[in-house]
Formats: structure tokens, sequence, C-alpha cells
């Protein structure tokens, strides 16, 4: 059925959009951006900042750009002397309560009241006898605090609680310039899914303790990035600064996460900076290892699989990229491979109520579908107990927590490749380190099957590198592939190969991702 | 009048004619003056014919607004396919405006049958009267007379034994002026906080509890009843200047005169003599300054425009201001002008809802900076900045409760601009204590 469209002007600009487009959400398709705060495409519209007020031709009054939707042969004027003022004065009333304390805010550089006044403000107050109002900083859950002297009170915050996490915990408090978001008295603001009202706040009144004075805005690099924390695979920005993460904040896509993440996996990044990392590849001569240069260190594993025979057993993490996943595989070739993996499971989803489908998982890793569209299975204990009799042991970052040592030690031709080192792979032959997800591009097959990218947002520590080039480099020297240049390389290879994931490219994957088809069924065949 | 005076011989007494007649708040007394007839007679009608009565009549808003009643009524769906309601505006908060608590206080029947009526016309079962907090009195009154209705089958299941439902239900307000706003009066009703939603959609699509619903001032649906009973052309014929504004209209005068009440008057009657003849003038030895004809709301009228008004809808324009609510404040020459203004900008600066920008904030700069004309502490450049906080506080937000509060800032500075002047250069001093 074709949609009704509308035609209309914005700004000079003839453009058509559906019936019931707003006028903000019509502007942006004309290249204008309407200045406005309360506005947020995933809540519902209160139309209480007025700042969107737009010149509509024929209508007496300035319209809220935000709650007037177009009309056919609808003239809007975003830019009329009017309509100027009109912001201007919104910004000038929004900022005589408004500490102008931005050198210490953590908004600031990021803050949409900076950016408008920037843009559209007065330069001088004229509210400038009186003193402003002052409110002390509150508590309001594990993560958030409310500084309500920088509120403008746009509700988004409210609107999130009330629609999105349906837990109504915070509230307008008070009438006329005394009011300020309230809390209810015995309760917290510790949904798991809080911390968006954070990233909902257009200024700095709504702070992350996390990330309370860490770094300035303008100061850090930001990667798109997939989350980890469990198999729904929400769209993030991991922010780096000095080659430190040192905030996740979710990345908008519609199909997966709209603009949203919860506090599991927002929370969880300090483990891509931590300081063990394994940063030399390393060789085992007796009880000692050796740190050696990665050519050293792929001839040797390359020697070891090349005398390897009969059975093989694949050790692999559910949290480790589609192309190591797929490229550890290929290094069996020729060997019964006994492909496994463990996924850590917290019992009870913590759903998002107000966006169907989004939840924080019980499955904790972001690629467990790909490992198993790859073949590997979620055998790891009976895998374990085989490994005695295998010729070939690859273990592909498990952290090998509960494995002791005296199992792995029985084993004639380990391989361990990962980012640390447990204490039960010190007797493996050969330690190859590897980049996590913060330090390579790759990709995820998330629980609704969809392939997702993720970038590299900062350096590997060492000589640490992404798995895609050591295992590639190492097929290579088995001549049993080419030696990848990217990522993608690899990606576009597995397309090739492996009919689940035909048809798709590395480069076409974009930044949203692409939904695997139905039938394919997995290239199951390990 | 009627209480606690008798009404003045130039009154016509529609509305009021039972004030003070502690009888009339009974069912049986009210039924002895000819009470629920009009509503024996419209359970007879349909929705339709009951409509184009009281469009016929010319009836229209008396909360403030003055929309015709009749049409208002026609925007109701004509299928009923879901629930409809009716909302009885009884959160009579406007300053200067005391109509509604008389006629819920001596003829809580008259509102009851109107409410009645109506739901009838708009095809509602249910109807909610919401009550302004304060008003404790009026509350028993109405709680007692609902009782009553029902008791005598009048209301309920089968009201009148007709087999039509007729609900009503009180609702109490806790203290906001702004509930007195319909749409945040439907949002207080729901349980929420009584902000002001945005429109459209408009309350006949989606009111309260999101269904299609008509909401009518005390004052309004108080008068159906004896439209029903005396006919639409009757009360067209109750006019003394615009046809537009037909029927009775009760003014609640206060401040400084020497009769302050209730008056009820054909809609046209010149202001002039309500104040000098019915209320009896303003104090001994002084003179007239100012006059606000419609509730705290609208723009203040000098002595001039007072004097030249004719009360009705387009006439109070004409002079300067608005109907409004009737809520008739009157000054004499002993009134401080600028804290005059203060403290109604005060008033809404209080009673903000604190939704939109210009209003939580202009509203309490507004008196600020007024507060230190006050003090003493002004420069000439206040003035434009009043001027300039008005203009954006107009025609910008939800509701109107921003424009409300500049309204009487822009005409205090109009019209008595020699009083501020006289502040700004040290010429005066506030008299009064001001808090």
């Amino acid at each position: 059925m074709a949609e009704e469209l509308v035609k209309l002007t914005i700004e000079g600009v003839e453009l058509s959009v559906p019936k019931g487009t707003t006028i903000l959400e019509a502007a942006k398709q004309a290249g204008v951006l309407i200045p406005h705060y309360c506005y947020h495409p995933a809540l519902p519209v209160a139309g209480v900042c007025r700042m969107c007020l737009v010149e509509v031709e024929k209508t007496p009054k300035l319209q809220i750009a935000c709650a007037t939707t177009v009309v056919e042969g609808q003239v809007v004027k975003v830019f009329s002397d009017q309509s100027v003022k009109a912001r201007e004065s919104v910004l000038e009333f929004l900022l005589i309560n408004h500490p102008l304390d931005c050198p210490i805010c953590d908004q600031a550089g990021e803050c949409e009241l900076q950016d408008y006044v920037f843009q559209e403000g007065r330069a001088r107050t004229r509210y400038s006898e009186f003193p402003k109002r002052f409110n002390p900083v509150e508590d309001f859950g594990p993560d958030v605090l409310y500084v309500p002297n920088r509120c403008i009170l746009c509700t988004r915050c409210v609107r999130f609680m009330e629609h999105a996490a349906e837990e109504e915990v915070l509230n307008v408090s008070e009438r006329g310039d005394r009011a300020f978001i309230g809390i209810h008295p015995d309760k917290r603001l510790d949904h798991p899914w809080a911390g968006n009202v954070v990233d909902l706040c257009p200024v700095g009144s709504l702070l992350s303790k996390d990330f309370l004075h860490r770094a300035r805005a303008w100061e850090l690099d930001k990667t798109a990035s997939v989350c980890t924390g469990c198999s729904q695979g929400c769209n993030t920005n991991l922010d780096t600064r000095n080659n430190m993460v040192v905030r996740i904040q979710p990345r908008a896509n519609t199909d997966v996460n709209r603009y949203f993440i919860c506090d599991h996996g927002r929370l969880s990044h300090r483990w891509m900076n931590r300081g063990d990392r394994i940063e030399a590849p390393l060789l085992s001569h007796g009880h000692e290892l050796t740190a050696v240069d990665w050519d050293h260190a792929l001839d040797r594993a390359a020697q070891i699989i090349k005398g390897c025979s009969g059975k093989g057993v694949a050790l692999v993490s559910p949290g480790a990229s589609l192309e190591a996943l797929w490229l550890v595989r290929k290094l069996f070739t020729g060997l019964g491979l006994t492909g496994a993996f463990r996924v850590e499971r917290v019992k009870g989803e913590s759903p998002l109520p107000g966006v169907p489908g989004l939840a924080l998982r019980e499955e904790r890793a972001p690629n467990a579908t790909g490992a198993r569209l790859l073949g590997y299975t979620e055998t790891f204990d009976e895998a374990l107990k085989t490994v005695e009799d295998a010729s070939l042991v690859v273990v592909l970052d498990d952290a090998l927590t509960g494995v002791s040592a005296e199992t792995l030690a029985r084993v004639p031709n380990l391989i361990y490749c990962g980012t640390v080192l447990p204490d039960a792979a010190r007797g493996a032959r050969v330690i190859l380190p590897l980049a996590n997800v913060a330090e390579e591009d790759g990709t995820f097959v998330n629980r609704d099957r969809r392939v997702q990218r993720y970038f590299q947002a900062r350096a590997t520590p060492g000589m640490a590198r992404p798995a895609w080039w050591v295992l590639s480099e190492l097929l290579q020297g088995l001549d049993r592939g080419e030696s990848a240049g990217v990522a993608g390389d690899v990606f576009d290879v597995i397309a090739k190969t492996e009919p689940a994931f035909a048809g798709l490219s590395y480069g076409a994957l974009g930044a949203k991702g692409a939904v695997l088809p139905d039938q394919a069924t997995a290239g199951a065949r390990a | 009048m009627g209480y606690p005076h008798k009404s003045h011989p130039k009154e016509t007494v529609v509305l009021s004619q039972y004030f003070g007649d502690a009888e009339a708040r009974t069912y049986d007394g009210w039924v002895k003056r000819g009470g629920y007839q009009a509503l024996q007679k419209v359970l007879g009608m349909t929705p339709v014919e009951v409509t184009d009565v009281v469009k016929a009549s010319g009836l229209r808003g008396r909360g403030g607004a003055g929309f015709p009643t009749g049409l208002k009524w026609s925007f109701m769906p004509k299928e009923k396919s879901k629930p409809h309601y009716l909302c009885c505006n009884a959160d009579e908060s406007e300053p200067g405006t005391f109509k509604d608590r008389e006629i819920m206080r001596w003829t809580p029947h008259a509102l009851i049958e109107g409410c009645a009526i109506a739901q009838l016309a708009i095809q509602a079962e249910v109807c909610f009267i919401y009550i302004r907090g304060e008003f404790t009195d009026p509350w028993a009154v109405m709680e007692k007379a609902v009782e009553e209705a029902y008791a005598k089958g009048t209301l309920g299941a089968n009201a009148m034994g007709s087999g039509k439902r007729i609900d009503m239900h009180l609702h109490r307000g806790a203290g906001a002026y702004i509930c007195g706003e319909e749409t945040a009066l439907m949002n207080s009703i729901e349980g929420k906080r009584g902000n002001p939603r945005i429109k459209p959609p408009f309350p006949a699509a989606q009111g309260l509890f999101a269904l299609p619903t008509t909401i009518n001032n005390v004052e309004t649906l108080a008068a159906v009843p004896h439209i029903i009973n005396r006919g639409a052309d009757w009360y067209k014929a109750l006019c003394l200047s615009n046809p537009k504004s037909v029927g009775t209209k009760l003014f609640s005068v206060c401040g400084h005169v020497q009769k302050p009440g209730n008056y009820e008057i054909t809609l046209g009657y010149p202001l002039k003599d309500l104040i000098y003849d019915m209320c009896g003038g303003v104090l001994k030895g002084r003179t007239l300054k100012a006059c606000i004809p419609g509730g705290s709301s609208v723009p203040f009228l000098n002595r001039e425009e007072s004097e030249g008004c004719l009360l009705d809808y387009e006439g109070c324009v004409a002079a300067g201001s608005m109907l409004g609510s009737a809520g008739c404040i009157v000054f004499d020459d002993s009134a401080d002008m600028v804290y005059q203004t203060m403290r109604l900008a005060k008033f809404y600066a209080h009673e903000s809802c604190a939704q939109c920008t210009q209003c939580r904030e202009g509203t309490a700069w507004t008196v600020r900076i007024l507060q230190k004309i006050l003090d003493g502490d002004g420069t000439s450049k206040d003035l434009d900045l009043l001027l300039d906080l008005a203009d954006q506080m107009t025609g910008k937000t939800i509701c109107v409760l921003s424009d409300s509060c500049a309204a009487p800032v822009v005409s205090g500075i109009k019209k008595f601009r020699g009083e501020f002047e006289a502040y700004l250069k040290g010429a005066r001093r506030a008299q009064v204590a001001v808090a």
C-alpha cells in the first residue's frame, strides 16, 4: 500500500513526507535541524520546552514543530525573525536559573543548551540582579546523579521512566520556577535501563557516576561498536580518551536497540582497558615461556599443526568475532574437529518494556549465535574431557575458568590464542596474544541473526594483534588460505563459502548490520 | 444578588433567584420551585434536538472563553462508539471570581439538572463535577444534593424512570489554579499531575481518559434548564447591546466598592452602572481609578475605559479588556497599581504548572522585576524589559496562564505608566508591606 504523501515547503525546500509526519521530523529531511529540548524520537511528545517554535504561513501563532503535523501546501519558516526571536527568548529564560558552570560540567561540549545558546542565544543575559535557584545535588540511583540547578525540566527522563522503563519513579515536583525532577521517596532510580536518562538529558543535569569528571567531551573519540554484554547486540559507541575506553553510550539503531542500552552493557568497559594482557607471542621452552616475534611464533604454530593428525578440539569463546571463529575452524582442516564453547547465563531477562524485543538477555555473550552458525556447539565440558585424546587443541580466548592446569598439561599440542593468560594455559606450546573487542574490527551475530560490525577504538597493547590477522597469517603459513589485509577480507570469504552467510558483504553490512535469511540453517558441519 | 442582600431592582434574576433561600438547596424544595421539569422534558427529546435549542439560545461559555455552548456540544461524535464524558468545571479559582461558588451553595440542583441535560445532549452517561478543593461549603452542599438526586431516582441507572443512565461523580481538586484549565482538569481527574495538554487533540475527540468529552462551566450548565423551560427565544431576547452576547451573567464584584457581591445582569449592561448604581460606588471620598472586568487574567481598564464599558463579550474587548469569568475587581484612587500588578503576577508565578519555559521562568522573573521596582531599585530599562518578556510570554505556550500573567503587566504599564515612573524616579515608595 502506497503511503499517502504530503507536500510542503520548509525554509524554501520543497519536499514530500508521509501524512502524519511532524514538522520537526520533516525538517530533518529538508536538512534543517529545528532546535529542540523536550522532543525525542523515542518518547511521547511533551511540547513543553517551546524551543521548536516555527512560523507556519497563514497561522497567526508560532507552532511547535514537534507536535504539529504537516499539511498539504504548508510553508514553514524556521529562521524567520519571529521564530528566531522566540527561540532566543526561550534560551534566555532557560539560562536565568541555569548555572554557567560549564567548566566543571560533564555535559560541556555535548550540551544542547550550550550549542543552541551559541547558535541562537543572546550575547548577554538581562537577568543580572537576582540570585539563581539553588537546590543541592541528589543521588538518584546506582549510576545517576541529579544536579537540579542545571535542569531545564524537559521531562525526557520522566517520560523515559514512565513510557519506556514503565517504572514511574521520577516526576516533576512543585510548580512554577520552584519545579524540579522529583524521585519517589521510597524508590531509587535503579531500573536495569535507568542509565539512559543520562544520555537523554540534553544538559548536565543527570550525570553518570561512572563517567563523573573522567573526561571532557571534546577529548573523546567515538567508535562504533556492538555491546558484548549479552546476545541482544545493542549498537554502541565506545568513547576513548588517551587510548582508554572511558564510556559506552548507545548508538541509535531503530532495528535493534532504538536509542538505548542497559546499564549492564553501559558499565562493562573497564575490562577493555585491563593492564595484565599478553603483550608478546610466547613459546614454551621446558617450563619457561619465552617472548618471541610473530614470524617465529607463527612458524612454530604452523609446524605443530602440520604434525597433527586424528582428532582435534577447539575451545572457543562466544565473545570472539565471527572471523576468528571461522579461521580457527579452518586450522583443523583434515582433522576430526570437536568445536565447543560455553556461555555465561544469568537467570532472568531484564527487558525495557516500552521497546518490544529489547532486553538484557540471559545469554551473556555477543556472538553465541555466530558460533552456532559455524558449527560450534555448547559442549565445553564434554569437549574438555576429550582433550587428552586430541592431537591438537586450540583455545580461542576462553578464560579457562575452572579448568585445571593438569587437564591441559596432558594435551600434546596446545595452542592458546587470547587476550590474557590464565594459569591453566601456561602449558601451551604456543601462546598468541590477541586484540580485544575494542582493539579490532570484526562482526558478531546477535540472537536475532543480525550480523553487525564493530570497529577498532583503541590500539592493542604491545604486540597483540587482531585474531583475523593472526589466524589468517597462520593459515597462509599452512597454505590453507591467504593472509587478510583487513577483517572484511575474512568476512567476504565467509560470505562466499558459508551458505548461512551467502549474499552478504562486509561493506554492505554498514553501521546497522543485516539479518541472515531464516532458511539459511547453520553450516553445521563440524 | 439575593445573598446576603436582596437583589437590586435592575438585576435580571434568573440563576440567582434562590440565592439565600435554604429550602431551594433540598431536592423537594427545588422541585417545588419548578426544578427538574426541564430534565423531564429533555428525557423525551433527541440529543440533536436538545443541542439545537441551546444553539438557538445563543448561550456562550461562562468560564471565560465565551465559546458558543451548543456548538461545543455539536462537536461530540453523533454516532456513539465509545463512552462519552461530561466534565463540569467547578474549579473556580480565578482571583476575583466567586459566582460558581454561590450557584453550588444555593442551587446545587440547578447544576445537577444542567449537567444531566448536557449529558443527554452529548450522550454521556457519566459526568464529573470537578470542585475546587478550597470550596468546603459548596462541596458539602453538592455532595448532599447528588446523594438526594440519586435517592430520588433522578440520577442513576433509570433516571426519572426513563430507562436512561445518568451518573454523576464529584471530584475534589487539591488546590492548583491550573486545574481549572480544561485539559489540566481532565489530567487531574485521571489521577495525573494537573498539567494542560497540547491541543489538538481537542476534548471532543480525545478528552477525559482519551474519550470524547465536553467540558462546561458551572454557570453555563446552570443556565441550561432555564433555556429548556422558557425557550431559546426568551434567552436570546435577554440582550442589551451586541446580539452575539445574550442571556444573564453573574458578576462577582470585589475591591473598593460599597457593596461587593454577586450581581446578575443582562449582558450589555454598562460597567459604570454596575459599579456606581448596584454596588453603591467606590468607598466614600474616593474616586474610581481602575477596574478588571473579567477576573485577574484580563487587562486593566482605566477610569474612562471602565465608565464607557458595556459588559458583554464584545463590549469588554472594545473597551480594551475581556469579559473573562466576570470577576470584577474595582480599584479606587488609593490603589497602588504597581503593587497590584506585582500581586497579580505573583499569583501566576506561584500557580504556573512549570511545563512551558516562558511561563515557568517568565512569570517568576516578572515578579522579581516588579518587586525590585517596588523596593525602589528599578531603572528605566526595567519597563522595556517587562514588556519584552510579556511579549514573549504571550501566545507561545500550551495554555494561557503565561498570557494571563502578561496581560496585567502590559496593561498596567500602558495605562498607569506614571505610577511606575514615580517609583523609578524615587518619587514614590511602597505604602503596603510587600509580601
